[in-house]
């Protein structure tokens, strides 16, 4: 019991870890290779240093999502072998893939356009940006690929104690890769823009004329409202997913305990979790089906009534995730949706059409303090998408007490969960001190008027 | 040929490409504090592979993806059973990997020197760990029948695979210096790297010397004719490439110091075959590339995606070194 606490709070940590990074660099890449683009198309020496300016930072966040995705490629058979040796013949294949399709091409991509400046074509050299984008997005399609087959199997058979393979194609068209993927790589366009348009906003709020920054506060309003608009869609065809994949999740997520038609949504309640009932709702009546059905009746299942199916189907056991930091988690989530459309769209009005001129300084302070909002999204995203799953592992297949390594002691699991967490944490803190002090840096070149100024030619990797 | 063959080869190449490239990138990252006697050099020195280190890592996170697809058991036995090594050596690759990012963007010499001596630490620990893991692959660990490894840290320590470590520490750091004498500038620093070269490159003899005689007083390795044909061969590059290095002809040397770390590397994986992972309690409760295996069905398509990935990747980062060709100056460095 032991070991398996241990077991997932050090996967938690990790994984939540790894994940503070990885949208940014999903989202961000792809920004830098559209402003690259900008520039090797206008010649506009502004776009450059724009690409560099962003790049530094960008470096600085890979190089935490590499060294932090390493932990995470071992984690499987460190913490989990009972699970690896029950998954690997479906788990396996997509990592593998993962790093022969992906990583391969993004690590040496992102060596050539970090010092490949003077040494390729302009053309070529904003090829490669646009490699390493394409690359660090079709990473996460193999990784979701294996999470999705732990939200839902498809594609197996069970033969010889373990999960095997009897159809690749169903295991990458699995349904819920299909809401998921789109979900993610919006979330991380989401966090790419929200990072633009927030250090773009420091700078303006010191020094209004810059040009550099103005185009950029453009670019990641203009990335941050549209994928904010595609995360929310997304995120809806998720939940209306689970009704059908998950319902346990589903219910849980919104504390609904007795099975209800039309079913109520509920923006607050004080859950009971042991006696399994809300001591207080503050609910809109039918608004749940409506998310579900689309209409204002249909059936959603309750947690007394999917444990009861459950314990008939899969045999006695406690089938219920824990309710109260599902409920909250997605609600932060969903509510860091709201708050990022509404300011996206605020930034955007006085981006295009300065509508908004005169509140000026307080669009912009609201845009910087939007940056720690989609991690904080991203974060309990996954809380919900891995919490929920509870107990089981692999869903309907393994449970998570069956999944961990035997033989490794807790004592083991302490030292390197301690061991990760401390040196993590001094690393983030440097990893935020370098960003905060390039990201408060003015940037070569501010303006093109200072073209005729001679150029210091400032090379990424100094 | 059967599939379960093709994929040991298969991992036994990802992993001679890994100790190959790595080999040299981890001998870099640990002569980098002693042979860069200023800010300046020590810079020069991480551009030497600053385009490519990230790539190279990539073959080990790839050969530990395959190992987890081709022979999913091997995987969850080898990193569970060597759970606290493992630790170790990935809290080495993590300082290492954020210490080349970070080490330049600030110039506060405490924080650079400590940054630099991170990426010694994460050099070596993986350097030497490898060896050690590779070695107790062939001794043997304690197995039981249901494939747990059930000893402790410390008995993945012994005489045998502890000169493992070192032999596979100074093999890399001899392979590194080569490796600088052929991109940097010439000048006083490539000098160092050769008498680095050729002081590493006596310890590196001696302790692969006294590894062979205890591979074959420890292990089976020799009872498989090519396993030790490719032992021989590799001592055989190995003082080639030591004779490259004393007349300056750095290329073959380097060549030949490549070639010494790859043939070691397929020596110690054919000593093993069939096996992954010897059982010191029972030889019948050894991982063999059957016992371990995923099914035919995921082998299949691994294969196809191996055969047709692993060229293309080749190709590219064989343009990368092509593009990165010219050796490093100070001058690169200026802004
Ligand atoms: C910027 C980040 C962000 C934002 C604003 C949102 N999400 Fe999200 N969400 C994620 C980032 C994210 C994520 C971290 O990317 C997750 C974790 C697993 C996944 O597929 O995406 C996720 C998971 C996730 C799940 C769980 C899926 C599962 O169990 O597999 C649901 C139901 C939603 N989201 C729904 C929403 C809704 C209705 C939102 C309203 C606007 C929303 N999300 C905003
Ligand atoms: C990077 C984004 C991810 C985050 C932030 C994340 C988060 C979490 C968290 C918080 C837990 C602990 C849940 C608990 O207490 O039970 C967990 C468990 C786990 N997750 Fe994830 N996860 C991520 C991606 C994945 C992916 C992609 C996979 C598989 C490919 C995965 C596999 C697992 C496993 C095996 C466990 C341990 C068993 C469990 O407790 O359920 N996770 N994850
Ligand atoms: C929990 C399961 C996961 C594992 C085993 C894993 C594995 C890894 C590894 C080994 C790396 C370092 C690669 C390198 O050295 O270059 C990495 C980086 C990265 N991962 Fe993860 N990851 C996981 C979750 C995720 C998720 C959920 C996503 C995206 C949705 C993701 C996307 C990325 C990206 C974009 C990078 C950085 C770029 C790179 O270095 O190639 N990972 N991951």
């Amino acid at each position: 019991m032991d070991e398996i606490l241990l077991a997932r709070l050090q996967f938690g940590v990790t994984s939540v870890y790894h994940f503070l990074f990885i949208p940014l660099t999903l989202g961000l890449s792809v920004l830098i290779a559209i402003m690259e683009t900008i520039y090797v198309r206008t010649g506009n020496e502004m776009y450059k240093n724009m690409a560099k300016f962003w790049g530094k930072l960008f470096l600085v966040n890979f190089s935490m999502g590499v060294v932090t995705g390493i932990v995470q490629e071992f984690h499987f058979g460190m913490n989990w072998s009972e699970y690896s040796r029950f998954m690997g013949d479906i788990f396996g294949a997509p990592l593998a893939l993962e790093a022969l399709t992906a990583f391969f091409l993004e690590s040496t991509f992102l060596g050539l356009w970090i010092f490949g400046w003077e040494k390729l074509s302009k053309k070529m050299h904003a090829a490669t940006i646009w490699i390493v984008a394409l690359a660090g997005n079709l990473s996460a399609f193999w990784i979701l690929v294996a999470n999705s087959f732990m939200q839902m199997p498809t594609g197996y058979v069970l033969q010889n104690g373990r999960a095997e393979m009897v159809d690749f194609v169903a295991l990458l068209t699995n349904p819920y890769v299909a809401v998921q993927f789109p979900h993610t790589v919006a979330a991380g366009l989401v966090t790419g823009g929200v990072f633009v348009m927030a250090i773009s906003a420091y700078h303006l709020l010191k020094n209004s004329s810059s040009s550099l920054f103005k185009t950029s506060f453009k670019i990641g309003v203009t990335c941050a409202l549209i994928s904010a608009f595609v995360v929310g869609g997304t995120g809806h065809m998720q939940a209306q997913f689970l009704a059908k994949a998950q319902p346990m999740k589903l219910a849980s997520v919104e504390a609904l305990w007795k099975t209800a038609d039309p079913a109520p949504f509920s923006i607050y309640a004080a859950i009971d979790e042991k006696n399994g009932v809300n001591t207080t709702e503050v609910q809109v009546p039918g608004a749940l089906s409506m998310m579900v059905y689309n209409k204002f009746a249909g059936e959603i299942k309750g947690i007394h009534d999917l444990q009861a199916e459950y314990s008939q189907k899969y045999g006695p056991g406690d089938y219920i995730p824990p309710v109260t930091t599902l409920f909250w988690s997605f609600r932060i989530m969903a509510g860091a949706g709201g708050w990022l459309i509404a300011i996206a769209a605020l930034g955007a009005l006085l981006a295009y059409t300065g509508i908004l001129e005169r509140q000026r300084r307080l669009v912009l302070y609201a845009a910087l303090f939007t940056l720690p909002v989609p991690y904080i999204a991203n974060s309990f995203g996954w809380i919900v998408a891995e919490m929920g799953r509870q107990p089981w592992i692999v869903f309907g297949l393994l449970k998570v007490e069956q999944a961990v390594s035997p033989t490794v002691p807790a004592s083991s699991i302490m030292i390197s969960l301690i061991g990760f967490t401390v040196i993590y944490a001094v690393l983030i803190v440097a990893a935020v001190y370098l960003m905060h002090k390039f990201a408060i840096e003015s940037p070569v070149d501010t303006d093109v008027s200072s073209q005729d100024r001679p150029v210091k030619e400032a090379t990424l990797w100094n | 040929m059967e599939l379960n063959v093709l994929w040991f080869i298969l991992i036994t190449v990802l992993f001679t490409g890994f100790f190959f490239l790595e080999g040299f990138d981890y001998g870099v990252g640990m002569l980098m504090p002693f042979l860069g006697k200023n800010d300046i050099e020590r810079r020069m020195i991480i551009n030497t592979i600053g385009p490519v280190w990230d790539g190279n890592e990539v073959w080990m996170i790839t050969a530990g993806g395959a190992l987890f697809a081709a022979f999913p058991s091997v995987y969850a036995t080898l990193f569970s059973g060597f759970y606290l090594a493992l630790f170790i050596m990935l809290v080495g690759l993590i300082v290492r990997g954020v210490s080349f990012e970070f080490r330049s963007k600030d110039d506060h010499p405490m924080w650079r020197s400590t940054w630099d001596w991170m990426i010694f630490i994460g050099s070596m620990l993986p350097a030497l760990l490898w060896g050690v893991a590779v070695t107790n692959l062939l001794q043997g660990v304690p197995i039981n029948a249901k494939m747990h490894y059930i000893g402790t840290f410390f008995d993945l320590l012994s005489p045998y695979t502890v000169l493992g470590g070192v032999a596979f520490l100074t093999l890399f750091i001899f392979h590194g210096a080569l490796f600088l004498s052929l991109k940097i500038e010439k000048g006083p620093l490539v000098e160092r790297a050769r008498n680095a070269a050729l002081r590493f490159g006596v310890l590196a003899a001696v302790s692969c010397i006294a590894l062979v005689v205890m591979t074959y007083s420890h292990t089976d390795l020799f009872k498989s004719a090519g396993a030790g044909i490719a032992l021989w061969g590799a001592i055989a590059a190995f003082v080639i490439s030591y004779l490259f290095t004393v007349r300056r002809r750095f290329g073959w040397a380097f060549v030949m110091s490549g070639l010494t770390v790859a043939l070691t590397t397929i020596a110690f994986f054919w000593g093993l075959f069939p096996r992954f992972i010897v059982s010191s309690l029972n030889p019948e409760w050894s991982l063999t590339i059957y016992n371990a295996s995923s099914t035919p069905y995921t082998l299949k398509i691994m294969t196809f995606a191996a055969l047709t990935l692993v060229p293309v990747v080749l190709a590219y980062q064989i343009w990368t070194y092509w593009t990165f060709r010219k050796r490093v100056t100070a001058r690169d460095l200026e802004y």
